[in-house]
């Protein structure tokens, strides 16, 4: 199933978590203690979290560390920058036949 | 934009709506018609090279606008906005669905709402999109539309302050 990044930042925690990870790689067990939620809770944000691609796993000896994904952040802001794009574009447009439309009525 | 009229655009990802505020110099009578009246839609609505081919629109509440976004290749993306509310030269709201050539809509589509206001001759027109998905953003902007755009990236630290 393919997640909406939407739904993964929808939820404070897990935009909370994203920031942490943003700054270092963190275990699960550092990650939780900055939060009141159980274990199981921070476990399951992390894990929608990754099925979001947006945060990546590594192994380092028993430990696994959580990172954000930084080019999968940038894409959302990459794909929004287009959609505002297109909207300029179209009022520019716009624009330029409103005048066009009052100079004919004049 | 290339005068000082107002022209911006928020997103805001909590609550997955865009807002699009702007200005145009033009009385609100004209700016509404250029909103509802499909012979002035069809030569704005598609940002070029492409173009909006309208092929059936009521605008009333109940009725629809039907029409295709067309490359100059000719390929076509057809898509279908159902009129939901109207109060004349103040506010309409449409629901919005990408849809096949025969009028089939592909739901869930995003909920339109569109404001309209004038002051000093000035006509503001406020929008405001939610959308259920990123999905349906995501298709959106992969309508063709991807061609010809350089996209400046924001940094991380401004998308994370966004976000917090």
């Amino acid at each position: 199933m393919r997640r909406d990044i939407f739904q993964a930042i929808a939820d404070p925690t897990r935009r909370a978590i994203i920031a942490l990870i943003a700054l270092q790689a963190m275990t699960p067990n550092a990650i939780a203690e900055n939060f009141n939620s159980t274990r199981q809770a921070v476990s399951k944000h992390l894990r929608i979290l990754t099925e979001c691609a947006l945060v990546k796993q590594e192994q380092h000896g028993r430990e696994i560390y959580y990172s954000l994904e930084i080019e999968k952040m940038k894409e959302i802001d990459k794909w929004l920058e287009q959609y505002r794009k297109i909207w300029e574009t179209r009022f520019d447009q716009l624009d330029n036949l409103l005048s066009i439309i009052k100079t004919n009525k004049k | 934009m290339k005068n000082n009229l107002l022209f911006d655009f928020t997103v805001d990802k909590t609550t997955k709506t865009v807002y699009v505020n702007k200005e145009f110099t033009a009385d609100i009578s004209l700016v509404w018609d250029a909103f509802t009246k499909q012979e002035i839609l069809d030569q704005w609505w598609a940002p070029k090279p492409w173009a909006s081919r309208t092929k059936t629109m009521n605008f009333e509440v109940g009725g629809k606008r039907f029409y295709a976004m067309v490359s100059p290749e000719g390929e076509e993306h057809w898509s279908l906005q159902k009129y939901t509310s109207i109060s004349p030269k103040s506010n309409f709201k449409m629901l919005n669905a990408f849809a096949d050539k025969e009028e089939h809509p592909d739901l869930p589509g995003s909920d339109w709402d569109l404001n309209f206001s004038e002051k000093d001759g000035i006509t503001k027109v406020s929008i405001s999109i939610y959308n259920d998905s990123l999905d349906r953003m995501e298709k959106m902007i992969e309508m063709g539309f991807k061609e010809g755009f350089t996209a400046t990236l924001g940094s991380l630290e401004t998308l994370l302050a966004g976000l917090s």
